[in-house]
């Protein structure tokens, strides 16, 4: 197929041209640049909702009760998943989607990608956005942004989404645990799943209890909610998709949605700009390839690293000099 | 830059037994491919995660004598949805006289109770052009 041809079905709609779509980013085709280029003017009708949390707190199964909810509301949903990538093979895994198991019914959309994280660690694969971005535009409403098994520090997932959901179980650490900076400090809602378990009560109020305790979030005036759910029972799962709706009406108040995809902009940019001029600087390293040459100086202590870096630098800096006039 | 193979692993229709499709997939993941585990599916379920997906690949497992009706089906649904580009393949116990038909049928390969795991691994890696 045609990139326009690809492009024009896709945004209408149809499956396969987006699930391509996808794909062609996902590789790093050629064309994904102009894929990207074409499909952003479409970009930010959705609500971004993100999911994360420690592996096997339920993620993956409550990603799937609550798309039937917002399915049921009206709403079509689009879905990445991601799961970790071997370090060792390079291979993955992915095992979000067997949890998916919504009996459709007529009229509901759903769109759901699964992408290994490749060589990333914040959380997300490194075209997750690209991904959501595509679905976006091609009409879906509601994205759904299902991260990696986490630990404390994984936290790519506020820079992509609207609202962020934290999955915890009742056995996820005592009440110094959730004091943890990182993942806790992300959370615009918890919940605490498989709280048919004993240990749910208190994991809810340590919790609570934590923010009750912090500044920080006063001046952001949005006090997160905590809710319990057991996602395979079905339990509290109304409650859990009203949780995420009143953080969307908070977020539409006052340009608050507005002021934090801005920042989502800004620290996009500057990453994209990091990986630009680290791709020039690489290049010219290769051309004058005096990688070697430098450790050897270092190792000689004929010059010290940061020097060596430095003078890099004002190479690549000249050559953007003389490319500009 | 490329992305690994992808492969969908399903068990076919109703049949309960994991232990053969763990395996290979397991294996798959370890020669370095992305393999989407969907479990438990019927063929229309199958197709629409292979087509979502954009996998390039789809394995199905059957020891429960589904590999005819449902099995080729699949294959059916997966020409029908424009994924003739699949490469389909199956395993678990299934006749070898009934092996004919499902080549026949469009089924890339079937592989019987006996196949060296690394058989596998290379039919799967040379089926697909990266």
């Amino acid at each position: 197929m045609e990139l326009q041809e690809l492009l024009s079905k896709a945004l209408a709609g149809e499956t396969l041209a987006i699930a391509r779509l996808i794909s062609l980013v996902e590789r790093r085709d050629p064309t994904a640049h102009e894929v990207m280029k074409h499909i952003y003017p479409h970009v930010g009708n959705a609500y971004y909702v993100g999911i994360t949390g420690p592996p096997g707190a339920g993620k993956s199964t409550l990603v799937d009760r609550l798309t039937r909810t917002f399915c049921a509301e009206g709403f079509s949903v689009g879905i990445v998943a991601i799961d970790p990538s071997s370090p060792f093979s390079g291979g993955a895994l992915l095992g979000d989607r067997i949890r998916m198991n919504v009996k459709k019914k007529p009229g509901w959309d759903i769109f759901f990608r699964s992408m290994s994280a490749g060589k990333t660690v914040g959380g997300l694969a490194e075209t997750t956005r690209e991904a959501t971005r595509i679905l976006d535009a091609c009409g879906k409403q509601i994205i759904i942004i299902e991260t990696v098994g986490v630990g404390q520090s994984e936290l790519d997932i506020v820079s992509a989404t609207d609202t962020v959901l934290v999955v915890l179980v009742p056995e996820s650490g005592d009440s110094v645990q959730i004091m943890k900076a990182g993942l806790m400090e992300i959370a615009d809602v918890f919940a605490v799943n498989k709280s048919d378990r004993s240990g749910a009560d208190s994991m809810a109020e340590s919790i609570a209890n934590m923010l009750e305790r912090r500044t920080t979030f006063r001046k952001s005036e949005w006090t997160p909610s905590v809710f319990m759910t057991a996602a395979m029972r079905n339990w509290g799962i109304e409650e859990l998709y009203r949780g995420i709706l009143s953080h969307r009406e908070f977020l539409l108040k006052e340009d608050r949605l507005k002021k934090r995809r801005k920042t989502q902009i800004r620290a996009e940019l500057l990453r994209l700009i990091e990986k630009e001029l680290t791709r020039i600087t690489w290049e010219h390293m290769s051309r004058n390839n005096n990688l070697d040459q430098l450790v050897e100086q270092i190792w000689a202590r004929k010059k010290d690293p940061e020097s060596a870096a430095r003078e890099i630098a004002v190479q690549v800096e000249r050559q953007l000099d003389l490319s500009q006039s | 830059m490329t992305r690994p193979i992808k492969v969908v692993m399903a068990k076919l229709g109703l049949d309960i037994h994991w232990r053969g499709v763990y395996l290979v997939s397991q294996f798959l993941r370890d020669a370095g491919m992305d393999v989407v585990y969907i479990g438990n599916k019927f063929p229309e379920q199958i197709v629409e995660a292979v087509m979502q997906e954009d996998a390039d690949v789809v394995g199905m497992s059957t020891l429960g004598g589904n590999h005819h009706s449902l099995g080729l089906k699949t294959v059916r649904l997966l020409k029908e949805g424009g994924l003739d580009n699949v490469k389909v393949f199956m395993g678990g116990v299934i006749p070898p006289k009934h092996v004919p038909a499902l080549l026949e049928g469009g089924v890339n390969r079937v592989f019987l109770p006996d196949t060296p795991m690394q058989t596998i691994i290379d039919v799967v890696n040379g089926s697909v052009s990266v």
